[in-house]
């Protein structure tokens, strides 16, 4: 019995460190800017490592997604008579829910997987080492980028994904099921609130693209420099984020439905 | 290894391709104007019932869109709700005794104001009052007529003409209570 | 004559295990120093705690006159400047090509120009035989070619200190003598100072101009090749003339043979 309170309090106190330790990854971080001319190539390389190299992914799942949740909710809605309100349905549990947890799932396994195992590798063959040694700042050169090529990348895609999954509705519900297109979106504008509805589903998506890399570069830069240190890091990067992100979601819709 | 020249273009196409999502988003989606605001001016109209109406439902005229609600208040003093809304300027040549009308769009739908032009040579301006409003029709209270009629029409036999119909809602009135128990005994059955 | 690094009573410890327990050596400007020992003796360690990549439990390191464990992160990037390290695997950028490995220190350090970099960088892969495959990534390079140009590429701002990793194991004749001749080329023609850490014997001895080696966290010898060649320790002829058993045992420590095959607990 005894045994297993020390357990839970070493793995209490393991968690608290691994916490503080990626708290003061971040912090070093994001306090040491790099300059513009130089960081801004490196930026870029990330957006498009990140962003650019996901949109495939984003792309076809939010037309399907839309157009599942335009048949399903049709099926539902026309029970009740209400087949015209499959705009503001699909919109409304796009733009606030689906876009930015989906995307940030997405994201998380697509470009945080590839992140860790970059960093992770970088590591293990002892490139982060030897930028050290030439007195490059690997936060600096190597970490940072990445950090703001994720926040940069993860609204963008998720504006994509928003867009796509309501095409994606209209062309199952307008030109599948022949709702009217008139009602279709008029229905959808007057129910969709810019700001409440669009604009906080965006605020959600930056917290998790910021949350997601840096769990990825946390992992990677802490991996254990073997190829099984750097599988399970990459495992922990998907796990984790993909938890931090549905917690972190129910906490801020709450704070923006509950008004905190 | 891409050139940084490509993935910079990529980039940028990737940002258009963002900002033209947004764009969709903002517009088509949300209906936002408030960006690009149309020029238009304000009218004020009491309502004693609103129903499901809400800031930015549509006003129409003859099923047109002419403008939205922009703001929704009680009087403190008369209780009744004061409804504002945005009228594009083209329309600006409403008469003023034009009587507002709070609808729903089918069975299920959303509340919309409707316009209905009466005769008169004034024209609404900026600021102008309906006088003439019609409250929302609330499906509990119209509901619960219908049932009180039907109770009404089954206990006392001789009531089935068009006349009680018409002003079921003012005759009955009186012994709303007792029909209500005599409907619930029913329903108890 | 200076000497560049000075390391005295150097302590340290990892995962409780004791790596060097008070260590003392010295390495002169413009000679070639090596470090020697079996495997395990903390020789990758000494150099990152010379890089201050690792920190000392006890003890103190001056690099050019300065502590280094007690510098300030820009005051310490800007010594590490003047220090140049050749990984055991190279540590190559996997994500560039030859050229950009080389000419990374020189775009993040200096303001040259486009041209002057290219030359710069086109002389230091000359040096090392290697101008003709500038365009090759990394993974298309053998071994010994993956070492040659990391080693260009530690040499790209000139440093006064370069460190060697064990920078001849696991090369075939042939490059482990490409590498021996840089090595000594480099040190004479450039003026710099190099640390070899390395338990390739023979090779070692034939360029170091002073040798220490390690066993169990201390210094149990040092001196000239010639010196070391002649001495008489038996920690020293086993590690020299590569006897398996001796001061240094052969079996990991365990119990007795008969007692382990017999299952007596």
């Amino acid at each position: 019995m005894s045994m297993d309170v020390a357990a839970l309090g070493r793995w209490g106190i393991d968690s608290l460190r691994e916490l503080g330790r990626a708290g003061l990854l971040l912090l070093r971080v994001v306090f040491r800017l790099p300059d513009f001319k130089k960081g801004f190539p490196l930026v870029m390389q990330q957006v498009y490592a990140e962003g650019v190299l996901s949109l495939l992914i984003i792309v076809v799942s939010g037309l399907f997604i839309g157009m599942v949740v335009a048949l399903q909710g049709y099926h539902t809605l026309v029970k009740f008579g209400a087949a015209q309100q499959l705009g503001p349905l699909v919109a409304l549990s796009v733009t606030r829910e689906l876009g930015p947890v989906v995307t940030a799932l997405l994201f998380a396994g697509r470009a945080g997987s590839a992140v860790t195992a970059e960093i992770g590798l970088m590591k293990a063959t002892e490139q982060l080492s030897s930028m050290e040694m030439m007195a490059v700042d690997p936060l600096r050169r190597v970490i940072a980028p990445r950090l703001w090529g994720g926040f940069i990348s993860m609204p963008l895609l998720a504006i994509i994904f928003n867009t796509v999954a309501i095409y994606g509705a209209y062309l199952v519900g307008v030109k599948w099921l022949g709702l009217d297109a008139g009602a279709f979106w008029s229905n959808m504008q007057t129910s969709v609130d810019f700001h409440l509805d669009v604009i906080n589903g965006l605020i959600k998506s930056v917290v998790f693209g910021l949350v997601i890399v840096w769990i990825a570069l946390y992992q990677g830069y802490y991996a254990e420099p073997t190829s099984a240190g750097i599988a399970n890091a990459t495992t922990r990067t998907v796990v984790y984020s993909s938890l931090a992100t549905l917690g972190l979601d129910f906490v801020l819709t709450a704070m923006m439905i509950g008004g905190w | 290894m891409l050139s940084q020249r490509t993935i910079e273009s990529f980039v940028g196409l990737f940002l258009l391709a963002a900002m033209m999502a947004l764009m969709v988003l903002a517009f088509k989606v949300s209906g936002l104007t408030s960006f690009f605001k149309p020029k238009s001016y304000t009218v004020i109209a009491m309502f004693d019932e609103i129903g499901q109406l809400k800031v930015r439902s549509p006003v129409k005229m003859g099923g047109v869109l002419i403008g939205e609600v922009s703001s929704i208040t009680l009087d403190p003093q008369s209780f009744k709700a004061i409804v504002k809304m945005d009228i594009d300027h083209r329309f600006n040549e409403i008469p003023d005794d034009s009587s507002a009308n709070i609808l729903t769009a089918g069975l299920l739908g959303d509340n919309y104001i409707a316009l209905t032009p009466m005769y008169s040579q004034t024209f609404l301006k900026s600021g102008s009052t309906i006088e003439d409003t019609h409250s929302a029709m609330i499906l509990e209270k119209m509901i619960g007529q219908l049932i009180y009629k039907l109770g009404g029409g089954s206990s006392s036999k001789a009531s089935t003409t068009t006349s009680n119909t018409s002003n079921a809602s003012d005759s009955n009135k009186i012994d709303d209570s007792n029909h209500n128990v005599d409907t619930q005994k029913r329903i108890q059955k | 004559m200076t000497n560049l690094v000075e390391i005295s009573n150097l302590h340290f410890e990892r995962n409780k295990r004791v790596i060097f327990d008070g260590v003392d050596i010295v390495i002169p400007q413009g000679k070639i120093t090596a470090v020697m020992g079996p495997s395990g003796t903390g020789k990758t360690t000494l150099l990152r705690l010379i890089g201050a990549q690792l920190q000392p439990g006890e003890g103190r390191i001056l690099v050019a006159g300065e502590n280094i464990h007690r510098l300030s992160t820009d005051a310490l990037y800007k010594l590490r400047k003047k220090m140049g390290m050749l990984f055991q695997s190279g540590g190559l950028f996997t994500h560039l090509n030859v050229f950009e490995n080389v000419a990374f220190a020189l775009r993040e350090h200096t303001k040259l120009s486009n041209d002057m970099i290219r030359s710069l960088v086109l002389m230091k892969l000359e040096m090392v035989g290697l101008r003709g495959a500038q365009n090759l990534m990394p993974s298309e390079l053998s071994g010994g070619m993956a070492r040659r140009v990391a080693l260009a590429r530690a040499v790209a701002l000139d440093p006064q200190l370069i460190m060697y990793d064990e920078p001849l194991s696991g090369q075939d004749p042939i490059s482990m003598g490409v590498l021996v001749k840089l090595i000594r080329t480099l040190n004479d023609a450039l003026g710099m100072t190099s640390i070899i850490v390395s338990h390739d014997v023979t090779e070692t001895l034939s360029i170091a101009d002073y040798v220490y080696v390690m066993a169990n966290g201390k210094i149990i010898g040092q001196g000239t090749p010639d010196a070391i060649n002649q001495d008489k320790s038996a920690q020293m002829r086993q590690f020299v003339d590569g006897l398996p058993d001796g001061p240094v045992p052969f079996h990991y420590p365990a119990k007795a043979l008969d007692q382990d095959l017999l299952g007596v607990s």
